[in-house]
Protein backbone atom coordinates (compact mmCIF):
# COMPACT_ATOMS: atom_id res chain seq x y z
CA UNK A 1 0.00 0.00 0.00
CA UNK A 2 1.36 3.33 -0.68
CA UNK A 3 2.30 5.71 2.28
CA UNK A 4 0.28 8.89 1.61
CA UNK A 5 0.37 12.40 3.63
CA UNK A 6 -2.27 11.18 5.68
CA UNK A 7 -0.21 8.60 7.04
CA UNK A 8 2.67 11.32 7.56
CA UNK A 9 0.67 13.42 9.32
CA UNK A 10 -1.17 10.79 12.17
CA UNK A 11 1.13 7.95 12.80
CA UNK A 12 2.69 8.02 15.87
CA UNK A 13 6.55 8.40 16.16
CA UNK A 14 7.18 5.00 16.67
CA UNK A 15 5.85 4.31 12.92
CA UNK A 16 7.36 7.04 11.29
CA UNK A 17 10.50 6.11 12.45
CA UNK A 18 10.11 2.02 11.36
CA UNK A 19 8.70 3.44 7.60
CA UNK A 20 11.66 5.61 7.43
CA UNK A 21 13.79 2.62 8.31
CA UNK A 22 11.71 0.78 5.67
CA UNK A 23 12.12 3.44 3.38
CA UNK A 24 8.59 3.15 2.59
CA UNK A 25 8.58 7.29 3.40
CA UNK A 26 11.79 9.46 3.10
CA UNK A 27 12.50 12.67 5.84
CA UNK A 28 12.41 14.56 2.89
CA UNK A 29 9.04 13.72 1.85
CA UNK A 30 7.76 13.55 5.63
CA UNK A 31 9.37 17.30 6.26
CA UNK A 32 7.87 18.57 2.89
CA UNK A 33 4.19 17.27 3.88
CA UNK A 34 4.45 19.11 7.70
CA UNK A 35 5.87 22.23 5.85
CA UNK A 36 3.03 22.20 3.17
CA UNK A 37 0.72 22.04 6.59
CA UNK A 38 2.38 24.88 8.16
CA UNK A 39 2.09 26.62 4.72
CA UNK A 40 -1.85 26.15 4.55
CA UNK A 41 -2.80 26.41 8.14
CA UNK A 42 -0.05 28.82 9.82
CA UNK A 43 -1.52 31.88 8.61
CA UNK A 44 -4.96 31.20 10.76
CA UNK A 45 -3.32 29.84 13.52
CA UNK A 46 -0.50 31.67 13.72
CA UNK A 47 1.40 28.60 15.44
CA UNK A 48 4.88 29.24 13.94
CA UNK A 49 6.89 32.62 14.13
CA UNK A 50 9.89 31.06 12.04
CA UNK A 51 9.79 28.22 9.36
CA UNK A 52 12.82 28.11 7.09
CA UNK A 53 12.04 24.91 4.22
CA UNK A 54 15.20 25.30 2.65
CA UNK A 55 17.36 24.86 6.03
CA UNK A 56 14.95 21.93 7.40
CA UNK A 57 14.70 19.90 4.27
CA UNK A 58 18.66 20.07 3.71
CA UNK A 59 18.31 18.34 6.96
CA UNK A 60 15.91 16.24 6.04
CA UNK A 61 18.43 14.81 3.44
CA UNK A 62 21.36 14.59 5.48
CA UNK A 63 19.11 12.42 7.37
CA UNK A 64 17.70 10.42 4.59
CA UNK A 65 21.78 9.95 3.62
CA UNK A 66 22.57 9.00 7.48
CA UNK A 67 19.44 6.14 7.26
CA UNK A 68 20.85 5.07 4.09
CA UNK A 69 23.79 4.43 5.90
CA UNK A 70 22.42 2.20 8.45
CA UNK A 71 23.54 4.89 10.93
CA UNK A 72 19.81 5.84 12.37
CA UNK A 73 18.89 6.70 15.62
CA UNK A 74 14.70 6.46 16.63
CA UNK A 75 14.30 10.29 15.70
CA UNK A 76 16.43 10.23 12.99
CA UNK A 77 14.32 12.08 9.82
CA UNK A 78 11.54 13.29 12.10
CA UNK A 79 10.09 16.66 12.00
CA UNK A 80 10.07 18.21 15.36
CA UNK A 81 9.28 22.11 16.51
CA UNK A 82 11.16 23.73 19.01
CA UNK A 83 9.96 26.41 21.34
CA UNK A 84 11.39 29.55 20.03
CA UNK A 85 13.45 29.92 23.12
CA UNK A 86 15.96 27.38 21.99
CA UNK A 87 18.87 29.37 20.64
CA UNK A 88 19.57 27.28 17.20
CA UNK A 89 22.64 28.74 15.60
CA UNK A 90 22.01 30.43 12.15
CA UNK A 91 18.36 30.73 13.40
CA UNK A 92 16.06 33.63 14.59
CA UNK A 93 15.39 32.87 18.48
CA UNK A 94 12.57 35.51 19.59
CA UNK A 95 11.18 34.35 22.94
CA UNK A 96 8.36 35.84 21.61
CA UNK A 97 9.38 39.24 22.13
CA UNK A 98 10.22 42.84 20.09
CA UNK A 99 13.31 42.74 22.16
CA UNK A 100 14.85 39.78 20.30
CA UNK A 101 12.95 40.24 17.26
CA UNK A 102 16.12 40.22 14.57
CA UNK A 103 17.87 37.87 17.47
CA UNK A 104 19.82 35.45 15.14
CA UNK A 105 21.22 32.70 18.03
CA UNK A 106 24.92 32.62 16.90
CA UNK A 107 24.92 29.39 18.71
CA UNK A 108 23.38 26.06 19.50
CA UNK A 109 21.65 24.89 22.73
CA UNK A 110 22.86 21.82 24.72
CA UNK A 111 19.06 20.06 23.56
CA UNK A 112 19.38 21.52 20.15
CA UNK A 113 23.03 20.01 19.81
CA UNK A 114 21.37 16.69 21.03
CA UNK A 115 18.25 16.26 18.68
CA UNK A 116 20.86 17.76 15.84
CA UNK A 117 23.50 14.59 17.03
CA UNK A 118 20.38 12.05 17.00
CA UNK A 119 19.28 13.15 13.38
CA UNK A 120 16.34 15.25 13.89
CA UNK A 121 15.03 17.71 11.05
CA UNK A 122 14.03 21.57 12.79
CA UNK A 123 10.56 21.88 11.54
CA UNK A 124 10.15 25.43 12.93
CA UNK A 125 10.51 27.70 16.12
CA UNK A 126 6.79 27.92 17.66
CA UNK A 127 5.14 30.86 18.86
CA UNK A 128 4.68 31.37 22.47
CA UNK A 129 3.77 33.74 25.69
CA UNK A 130 7.16 36.52 25.16
CA UNK A 131 9.65 35.57 27.67
CA UNK A 132 7.45 32.71 28.70
CA UNK A 133 5.23 34.96 30.72
CA UNK A 134 1.73 34.23 29.70
CA UNK A 135 -0.82 31.35 30.18
CA UNK A 136 -2.59 32.27 27.15
CA UNK A 137 0.03 33.03 24.93
CA UNK A 138 -1.74 36.11 24.74
CA UNK A 139 1.58 38.47 25.81
CA UNK A 140 3.67 37.33 22.67
CA UNK A 141 4.79 40.34 20.82
CA UNK A 142 3.83 37.81 17.37
CA UNK A 143 0.06 38.07 18.45
CA UNK A 144 -1.92 35.12 19.83
CA UNK A 145 -1.65 31.17 18.69
CA UNK A 146 -5.27 30.18 17.93
CA UNK A 147 -6.73 27.04 19.33
CA UNK A 148 -7.22 24.35 16.40
CA UNK A 149 -10.18 23.15 18.70
CA UNK A 150 -11.98 26.58 18.32
CA UNK A 151 -10.19 29.37 16.78
CA UNK A 152 -12.07 32.04 19.22
CA UNK A 153 -9.86 30.31 22.11
CA UNK A 154 -6.49 30.45 23.82
CA UNK A 155 -4.04 27.72 23.88
CA UNK A 156 -2.88 28.36 27.07
CA UNK A 157 0.89 28.93 27.63
CA UNK A 158 3.46 29.58 27.43
CA UNK A 159 4.03 26.76 25.25
CA UNK A 160 1.17 27.35 23.03
CA UNK A 161 2.66 27.54 19.37
CA UNK A 162 4.08 23.90 20.19
CA UNK A 163 0.97 22.83 21.93
CA UNK A 164 -1.13 24.09 18.94
CA UNK A 165 1.12 23.08 16.53
CA UNK A 166 0.76 19.36 17.30
CA UNK A 167 -2.92 19.73 18.06
CA UNK A 168 -3.27 21.10 14.32
CA UNK A 169 -0.84 18.17 13.15
CA UNK A 170 1.61 20.87 11.87
CA UNK A 171 4.53 18.86 13.70
CA UNK A 172 4.34 15.38 14.95
CA UNK A 173 6.22 16.36 18.27
CA UNK A 174 7.65 19.61 19.74
CA UNK A 175 9.81 21.10 22.46
CA UNK A 176 8.45 23.43 25.21
CA UNK A 177 9.72 24.26 28.56
CA UNK A 178 7.65 24.58 31.98
CA UNK A 179 8.24 27.10 34.51
CA UNK A 180 4.88 26.77 36.24
CA UNK A 181 2.78 24.78 34.06
CA UNK A 182 3.65 26.40 30.31
CA UNK A 183 4.06 22.65 29.11
CA UNK A 184 1.42 20.99 31.05
CA UNK A 185 -1.30 24.05 30.55
CA UNK A 186 -1.05 24.62 26.83
CA UNK A 187 -1.30 20.85 26.19
CA UNK A 188 -4.18 20.51 28.17
CA UNK A 189 -5.82 23.16 26.76
CA UNK A 190 -4.95 21.80 23.18
CA UNK A 191 -5.50 17.84 23.78
CA UNK A 192 -2.15 16.62 23.71
CA UNK A 193 0.28 15.15 25.38
CA UNK A 194 3.33 17.45 27.33
CA UNK A 195 5.81 15.96 30.26
CA UNK A 196 7.90 18.61 32.40
CA UNK A 197 10.65 16.86 33.73
CA UNK A 198 12.42 16.56 37.02
CA UNK A 199 14.40 19.65 37.75
CA UNK A 200 17.88 19.18 36.52
CA UNK A 201 17.23 16.58 33.97
CA UNK A 202 17.36 18.54 30.36
CA UNK A 203 20.13 21.29 30.29
CA UNK A 204 19.11 24.99 30.14
CA UNK A 205 21.94 26.04 28.35
CA UNK A 206 21.30 27.93 24.95
CA UNK A 207 17.17 27.78 26.57
CA UNK A 208 16.49 31.15 27.32
CA UNK A 209 16.02 32.06 30.87
CA UNK A 210 13.14 33.38 32.80
CA UNK A 211 12.99 31.79 36.76
CA UNK A 212 16.40 30.11 36.61
CA UNK A 213 15.45 27.80 39.78
CA UNK A 214 12.03 27.04 38.28
CA UNK A 215 12.42 26.35 34.41
CA UNK A 216 12.76 23.33 32.54
CA UNK A 217 12.36 21.81 29.03
CA UNK A 218 10.24 18.75 27.84
CA UNK A 219 8.42 16.93 25.45
CA UNK A 220 5.04 17.71 24.24
CA UNK A 221 3.91 15.47 21.40
CA UNK A 222 0.53 13.19 20.76
CA UNK A 223 0.98 10.25 22.60
CA UNK A 224 2.88 9.00 26.16
CA UNK A 225 4.23 6.69 23.91
CA UNK A 226 5.86 9.55 21.70
CA UNK A 227 7.00 11.77 24.76
CA UNK A 228 8.80 8.86 25.82
CA UNK A 229 11.25 9.01 22.50
CA UNK A 230 11.59 12.78 22.38
CA UNK A 231 12.36 12.68 26.48
CA UNK A 232 15.05 9.84 25.29
CA UNK A 233 16.94 12.59 23.11
CA UNK A 234 16.65 15.58 25.28
CA UNK A 235 17.90 14.39 28.58
CA UNK A 236 21.33 14.18 29.46
CA UNK A 237 24.20 15.50 31.34
CA UNK A 238 26.13 19.15 30.40
CA UNK A 239 28.82 20.41 32.15
CA UNK A 240 27.67 24.19 30.76
CA UNK A 241 24.41 24.39 32.99
CA UNK A 242 25.77 24.34 36.75
CA UNK A 243 22.17 22.47 37.38
CA UNK A 244 22.27 19.91 34.84
CA UNK A 245 22.52 16.50 36.90
CA UNK A 246 24.68 14.20 35.95
CA UNK A 247 22.54 10.59 36.24
CA UNK A 248 23.07 7.16 34.82
CA UNK A 249 21.51 7.45 31.33
CA UNK A 250 18.13 5.58 30.97
CA UNK A 251 15.36 4.33 28.27
CA UNK A 252 12.57 6.71 29.38
CA UNK A 253 10.77 3.73 27.22
CA UNK A 254 11.47 1.06 29.20
CA UNK A 255 8.51 0.90 31.51
CA UNK A 256 5.55 1.66 28.73
CA UNK A 257 4.02 -1.80 28.91
CA UNK A 258 4.29 -2.33 32.61
CA UNK A 259 0.76 -3.38 34.01
CA UNK A 260 -0.34 -0.77 36.56
CA UNK A 261 -2.25 -2.99 39.11
CA UNK A 262 -0.91 -2.01 42.33
CA UNK A 263 -0.62 1.43 41.29
CA UNK A 264 -1.32 4.09 44.27
CA UNK A 265 -2.53 7.15 43.30
CA UNK A 266 -2.97 9.80 45.30
CA UNK A 267 -5.62 12.75 45.62
CA UNK A 268 -5.10 15.88 46.42
CA UNK A 269 -7.74 16.97 48.68
CA UNK A 270 -6.98 20.87 47.96
CA UNK A 271 -6.96 20.38 44.24
CA UNK A 272 -10.24 18.88 44.49
CA UNK A 273 -11.72 21.71 46.20
CA UNK A 274 -13.04 24.67 44.22
CA UNK A 275 -12.97 26.70 41.40
CA UNK A 276 -12.72 24.24 38.93
CA UNK A 277 -15.48 23.46 35.99
CA UNK A 278 -17.93 20.81 36.32
CA UNK A 279 -16.54 19.53 33.32
CA UNK A 280 -13.32 19.84 33.72
CA UNK A 281 -14.32 17.67 37.31
CA UNK A 282 -16.40 15.12 35.39
CA UNK A 283 -14.13 14.19 32.82
CA UNK A 284 -10.93 13.61 35.52
CA UNK A 285 -13.26 11.41 37.86
CA UNK A 286 -14.28 9.48 35.01
CA UNK A 287 -10.37 9.08 33.99
CA UNK A 288 -10.03 7.77 37.80
CA UNK A 289 -12.60 4.96 37.25
CA UNK A 290 -10.50 3.77 34.34
CA UNK A 291 -7.69 3.92 36.37
CA UNK A 292 -9.36 1.99 38.96
CA UNK A 293 -10.11 -0.26 36.18
CA UNK A 294 -7.07 -1.18 35.07
CA UNK A 295 -5.99 -2.33 38.68
CA UNK A 296 -4.93 1.13 40.47
CA UNK A 297 -6.11 2.27 43.54
CA UNK A 298 -6.73 5.88 44.88
CA UNK A 299 -5.74 7.27 48.07
CA UNK A 300 -6.47 10.78 49.70
CA UNK A 301 -3.39 13.06 50.25
CA UNK A 302 -2.92 16.40 51.63
CA UNK A 303 -1.11 19.07 50.36
CA UNK A 304 -1.73 21.82 53.01
CA UNK A 305 0.87 24.26 51.72
CA UNK A 306 -0.54 24.00 47.75
CA UNK A 307 -2.59 26.95 48.67
CA UNK A 308 0.16 29.54 48.78
CA UNK A 309 2.11 28.15 45.65
CA UNK A 310 0.54 30.49 43.58
CA UNK A 311 1.53 33.54 46.33
CA UNK A 312 5.06 32.03 46.57
CA UNK A 313 5.59 31.79 42.80
CA UNK A 314 4.99 35.26 42.08
CA UNK A 315 7.23 36.20 44.17
CA UNK A 316 9.94 33.70 43.06
CA UNK A 317 8.78 33.72 39.54
CA UNK A 318 9.47 37.71 38.88
CA UNK A 319 12.48 38.02 41.44
CA UNK A 320 13.96 35.46 39.12
CA UNK A 321 13.12 37.02 36.24
CA UNK A 322 14.15 40.68 37.21
CA UNK A 323 17.26 39.33 37.30
CA UNK A 324 17.64 37.28 33.86
CA UNK A 325 16.20 39.71 32.35
CA UNK A 326 18.48 42.68 33.52
CA UNK A 327 20.62 41.29 30.49
CA UNK A 328 18.68 43.13 27.98
CA UNK A 329 19.91 46.34 27.82
CA UNK A 330 20.57 47.57 24.22
CA UNK A 331 24.34 46.70 24.21
CA UNK A 332 25.59 43.18 23.26
CA UNK A 333 22.55 41.80 21.30
CA UNK A 334 18.86 42.62 20.37
CA UNK A 335 16.91 45.42 20.45
CA UNK A 336 17.97 49.29 20.91
CA UNK A 337 16.00 52.11 20.54
CA UNK A 338 17.08 54.70 18.37
CA UNK A 339 17.03 57.80 20.22
CA UNK A 340 18.28 58.50 23.62
CA UNK A 341 20.43 61.39 25.26
CA UNK A 342 22.75 59.31 27.38
CA UNK A 343 23.35 55.43 28.37
CA UNK A 344 21.30 55.84 31.43
CA UNK A 345 18.66 56.99 28.62
CA UNK A 346 19.45 54.38 26.64
CA UNK A 347 19.03 51.55 28.89
CA UNK A 348 15.26 52.77 29.96
CA UNK A 349 13.93 53.54 26.76
CA UNK A 350 15.13 50.28 24.98
CA UNK A 351 13.76 48.20 28.28
CA UNK A 352 10.97 50.21 27.78
CA UNK A 353 10.32 50.01 23.94
CA UNK A 354 11.39 46.26 23.89
CA UNK A 355 9.08 44.72 26.67
CA UNK A 356 5.38 44.10 26.77
CA UNK A 357 3.26 45.06 29.68
CA UNK A 358 3.48 41.53 31.24
CA UNK A 359 7.44 41.03 31.31
CA UNK A 360 7.47 44.70 32.77
CA UNK A 361 4.88 43.83 34.86
CA UNK A 362 7.10 40.59 36.36
CA UNK A 363 9.92 42.51 36.33
CA UNK A 364 8.66 45.29 38.24
CA UNK A 365 7.55 42.70 40.71
CA UNK A 366 10.65 41.45 40.88
CA UNK A 367 12.43 44.10 41.32
CA UNK A 368 10.86 45.40 44.51
CA UNK A 369 10.22 42.10 46.39
CA UNK A 370 14.00 42.34 45.95
CA UNK A 371 14.71 45.51 46.74
CA UNK A 372 16.51 46.91 50.08
CA UNK A 373 13.95 46.32 53.06
CA UNK A 374 11.68 43.57 51.55
CA UNK A 375 14.04 40.57 51.04
CA UNK A 376 12.75 38.74 54.00
CA UNK A 377 9.09 39.66 54.15
CA UNK A 378 8.83 38.48 50.33
CA UNK A 379 11.78 36.47 49.17
CA UNK A 380 12.78 34.60 52.00
CA UNK A 381 9.30 33.68 53.14
CA UNK A 382 8.38 32.55 49.63
CA UNK A 383 11.51 30.72 50.11
CA UNK A 384 10.46 28.94 53.30
CA UNK A 385 7.09 28.67 52.00
CA UNK A 386 8.71 26.84 48.88
CA UNK A 387 10.07 23.90 51.36
CA UNK A 388 7.34 23.50 52.97
CA UNK A 389 5.76 22.65 49.29
CA UNK A 390 8.41 20.36 49.20
CA UNK A 391 7.93 18.38 51.98
CA UNK A 392 4.09 18.14 51.37
CA UNK A 393 5.22 16.08 48.44
CA UNK A 394 7.69 14.27 49.80
CA UNK A 395 4.67 13.27 52.81
CA UNK A 396 2.30 12.50 49.79
CA UNK A 397 4.76 10.66 48.45
CA UNK A 398 4.85 8.03 51.03
CA UNK A 399 1.64 6.93 50.32
CA UNK A 400 1.43 7.29 46.97
CA UNK A 401 3.17 6.37 43.41
CA UNK A 402 1.58 9.14 41.63
CA UNK A 403 -0.22 12.09 42.30
CA UNK A 404 -3.61 13.21 39.97
CA UNK A 405 -5.16 16.42 39.60
CA UNK A 406 -6.56 18.31 36.61
CA UNK A 407 -4.16 20.10 34.65
CA UNK A 408 -6.44 23.52 34.86
CA UNK A 409 -9.16 24.80 36.53
CA UNK A 410 -10.69 25.15 32.94
CA UNK A 411 -10.93 24.51 29.52
CA UNK A 412 -9.28 26.73 26.57
CA UNK A 413 -11.08 30.35 27.38
CA UNK A 414 -11.70 33.28 25.41
CA UNK A 415 -9.05 35.92 24.22
CA UNK A 416 -8.96 39.01 26.14
CA UNK A 417 -11.40 36.92 28.64
CA UNK A 418 -8.41 37.37 31.74
CA UNK A 419 -5.64 39.77 29.96
CA UNK A 420 -7.23 42.67 32.26
CA UNK A 421 -6.56 41.06 35.74
CA UNK A 422 -3.24 39.27 35.74
CA UNK A 423 -4.69 37.55 39.13
CA UNK A 424 -7.13 35.81 37.09
CA UNK A 425 -5.03 34.89 34.58
CA UNK A 426 -2.07 33.58 37.36
CA UNK A 427 -4.76 31.42 38.43
CA UNK A 428 -4.99 29.28 35.72
CA UNK A 429 -1.95 27.65 36.16
CA UNK A 430 -3.15 26.70 40.23
CA UNK A 431 -2.78 23.39 39.67
CA UNK A 432 0.38 23.05 38.01
CA UNK A 433 2.87 24.93 39.67
CA UNK A 434 3.49 23.40 42.97
CA UNK A 435 5.47 20.69 40.82
CA UNK A 436 8.03 23.57 39.38
CA UNK A 437 8.53 24.89 43.23
CA UNK A 438 9.13 20.86 44.17
CA UNK A 439 11.24 20.03 40.77
CA UNK A 440 8.74 17.36 40.54
CA UNK A 441 8.55 16.09 36.78
CA UNK A 442 4.62 16.96 35.82
CA UNK A 443 2.90 15.85 33.11
CA UNK A 444 -0.71 16.30 31.34
CA UNK A 445 -2.39 13.73 28.94
CA UNK A 446 -5.81 14.34 27.25
CA UNK A 447 -9.06 13.28 29.28
CA UNK A 448 -12.00 14.28 28.07
CA UNK A 449 -14.23 17.18 26.34
CA UNK A 450 -16.09 19.77 27.65
CA UNK A 451 -19.82 20.45 26.40
CA UNK A 452 -18.49 22.68 23.85
CA UNK A 453 -16.09 20.24 22.14
CA UNK A 454 -12.61 21.55 24.45
CA UNK A 455 -10.30 19.01 25.42
CA UNK A 456 -9.85 18.67 29.21
CA UNK A 457 -6.43 18.06 30.62
CA UNK A 458 -5.00 15.30 33.40
CA UNK A 459 -2.15 16.35 35.17
CA UNK A 460 -0.09 13.49 36.44
CA UNK A 461 2.96 14.23 38.85
CA UNK A 462 5.14 11.97 40.05
CA UNK A 463 8.13 11.67 42.33
CA UNK A 464 11.46 13.11 41.43
CA UNK A 465 13.05 11.06 38.29
CA UNK A 466 10.26 8.74 37.83
CA UNK A 467 9.02 9.91 34.52
CA UNK A 468 9.53 6.65 32.95
CA UNK A 469 7.07 5.44 35.68
CA UNK A 470 4.99 8.25 34.76
CA UNK A 471 4.72 7.57 30.99
CA UNK A 472 3.81 3.83 31.82
CA UNK A 473 0.67 5.60 33.65
CA UNK A 474 0.01 7.81 31.13
CA UNK A 475 0.69 4.78 28.48
CA UNK A 476 -1.27 2.49 29.53
CA UNK A 477 -4.18 4.91 30.10
CA UNK A 478 -4.09 5.77 26.50
CA UNK A 479 -3.62 2.15 25.31
CA UNK A 480 -7.50 1.36 27.09
CA UNK A 481 -8.70 4.98 25.73
CA UNK A 482 -8.46 7.10 22.18
CA UNK A 483 -9.05 10.67 24.24
CA UNK A 484 -5.47 11.15 22.69
CA UNK A 485 -6.29 10.17 18.85
CA UNK A 486 -8.93 12.61 19.26
CA UNK A 487 -8.53 15.11 15.78
CA UNK A 488 -8.88 18.96 16.15
CA UNK A 489 -10.88 20.07 13.50
CA UNK A 490 -7.92 21.31 12.14
CA UNK A 491 -6.06 18.66 12.55
CA UNK A 492 -9.14 16.83 10.60
CA UNK A 493 -8.76 19.11 7.48
CA UNK B 1 -0.92 45.51 51.26
CA UNK B 2 -1.06 48.56 49.05
CA UNK B 3 1.39 50.19 46.52
CA UNK B 4 2.01 53.67 46.29
CA UNK B 5 2.08 55.59 43.00
CA UNK B 6 5.88 56.81 43.93
CA UNK B 7 6.82 53.77 44.73
CA UNK B 8 6.32 52.02 41.43
CA UNK B 9 8.17 54.93 39.82
CA UNK B 10 11.35 54.19 41.92
CA UNK B 11 10.98 50.66 41.58
CA UNK B 12 10.66 51.44 37.78
CA UNK B 13 13.87 53.37 37.99
CA UNK B 14 15.56 50.42 39.83
CA UNK B 15 14.37 48.38 36.86
CA UNK B 16 15.74 50.94 34.40
CA UNK B 17 12.56 51.18 32.83
CA UNK B 18 10.53 54.29 31.19
CA UNK B 19 6.75 54.35 32.57
CA UNK B 20 4.47 57.46 31.92
CA UNK B 21 2.21 58.72 34.32
CA UNK B 22 -0.85 56.82 32.90
CA UNK B 23 1.05 53.92 32.76
CA UNK B 24 2.36 54.22 36.14
CA UNK B 25 -1.42 54.46 37.08
CA UNK B 26 -2.26 51.43 35.49
CA UNK B 27 0.36 49.38 36.45
CA UNK B 28 0.09 50.13 39.99
CA UNK B 29 -3.67 48.63 39.62
CA UNK B 30 -2.88 46.05 38.44
CA UNK B 31 0.38 45.42 40.79
CA UNK B 32 -2.06 45.73 43.89
CA UNK B 33 -3.93 43.00 42.89
CA UNK B 34 -0.75 40.98 42.72
CA UNK B 35 0.53 41.86 45.87
CA UNK B 36 -2.66 41.28 47.42
CA UNK B 37 -2.71 37.39 46.33
CA UNK B 38 1.17 37.37 47.56
CA UNK B 39 -0.14 38.89 50.89
CA UNK B 40 -1.62 35.50 51.57
CA UNK B 41 1.94 33.98 52.41
CA UNK B 42 2.09 36.15 55.76
CA UNK B 43 -1.03 33.63 57.10
CA UNK B 44 1.91 30.38 57.35
CA UNK B 45 4.31 30.66 60.40
CA UNK B 46 8.00 29.93 58.80
CA UNK B 47 9.78 30.03 61.55
CA UNK B 48 12.43 28.19 61.81
CA UNK B 49 11.71 26.83 58.16
CA UNK B 50 15.12 26.85 56.02
CA UNK B 51 14.79 28.35 52.78
CA UNK B 52 14.70 26.56 49.39
CA UNK B 53 16.58 28.20 47.22
CA UNK B 54 16.64 25.20 44.67
CA UNK B 55 15.46 22.02 43.85
CA UNK B 56 18.26 19.71 44.37
CA UNK B 57 20.56 20.24 47.10
CA UNK B 58 23.85 20.52 44.42
CA UNK B 59 27.15 21.92 45.32
CA UNK B 60 29.21 24.14 42.47
CA UNK B 61 31.49 21.46 40.20
CA UNK B 62 34.87 22.34 39.95
CA UNK B 63 36.60 22.03 36.67
CA UNK B 64 40.35 21.84 35.70
CA UNK B 65 41.80 25.30 35.06
CA UNK B 66 41.93 24.73 31.67
CA UNK B 67 40.49 26.81 28.73
CA UNK B 68 37.48 25.34 27.10
CA UNK B 69 35.71 28.12 24.94
CA UNK B 70 38.13 29.63 21.79
CA UNK B 71 37.77 33.07 20.99
CA UNK B 72 34.61 33.37 19.03
CA UNK B 73 33.75 37.30 19.92
CA UNK B 74 33.69 38.10 16.59
CA UNK B 75 30.57 35.74 16.13
CA UNK B 76 29.56 37.10 19.65
CA UNK B 77 29.57 40.59 18.45
CA UNK B 78 27.70 40.29 14.93
CA UNK B 79 24.47 40.08 16.85
CA UNK B 80 25.38 43.20 18.65
CA UNK B 81 23.51 46.64 17.85
CA UNK B 82 26.72 48.40 17.89
CA UNK B 83 30.30 47.00 17.25
CA UNK B 84 33.28 49.28 16.44
CA UNK B 85 37.03 47.98 17.08
CA UNK B 86 36.09 44.68 18.68
CA UNK B 87 34.41 46.81 21.44
CA UNK B 88 30.78 47.33 22.08
CA UNK B 89 29.60 50.75 21.41
CA UNK B 90 27.51 52.83 24.05
CA UNK B 91 26.63 56.50 24.32
CA UNK B 92 29.70 58.50 26.05
CA UNK B 93 29.80 58.02 30.01
CA UNK B 94 33.07 60.04 30.96
CA UNK B 95 32.85 63.44 29.18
Amino acid sequence: MPVGTRFMIESSLKELSRNLAEKKISSVELTRAYLDRIESHNATLNALITVDPDTSLAQARAADERIARGKAQPLTGIPIAHKDLWCVKGWRTTCGSKMLENFVSPYDSHVIERFNDAGAVILGKTNMDEFAMGSSNETSYFGAVKNPWNTERVTGGSSGGSAAAIAAALAPAATGTDTGGSIRQPASLCGVSGLKPTYGQVSRYGMIAFASSLDQGGPMARSAEDLALVLDVMVGFDSRDSTSLERPSEAFTRLLDEPLSGLRIGLPKEYFAEGMSTDVRNAVEAALAEYRKLGATTVDIELPASDLSVAAYYVIAPAEASSNLSRYDGVRYGFRAENYSDLLDMYCKTRSQGFGAEVKRRILIGTYVLSHGYYDAFYLKAQRIRRLIARDFAQAFERCDVIMSPTSPTTAFGFGSKTADPVQMYLSDIYTIAANLAGLPGMSIPCGFDDSDLPVGLQIIGNYFSEAKMLNVAYCYQQHTDWHLRKSPVAAS
Amino acid sequence: MSLSLDEVKRVAALARMEVSEAESQQILDQLSGVFDLIAKMQSVDTEGVEPMAHAQDLVARLRPDVVTEPDQHELYQSVAPAVDADLYLVPKVIE
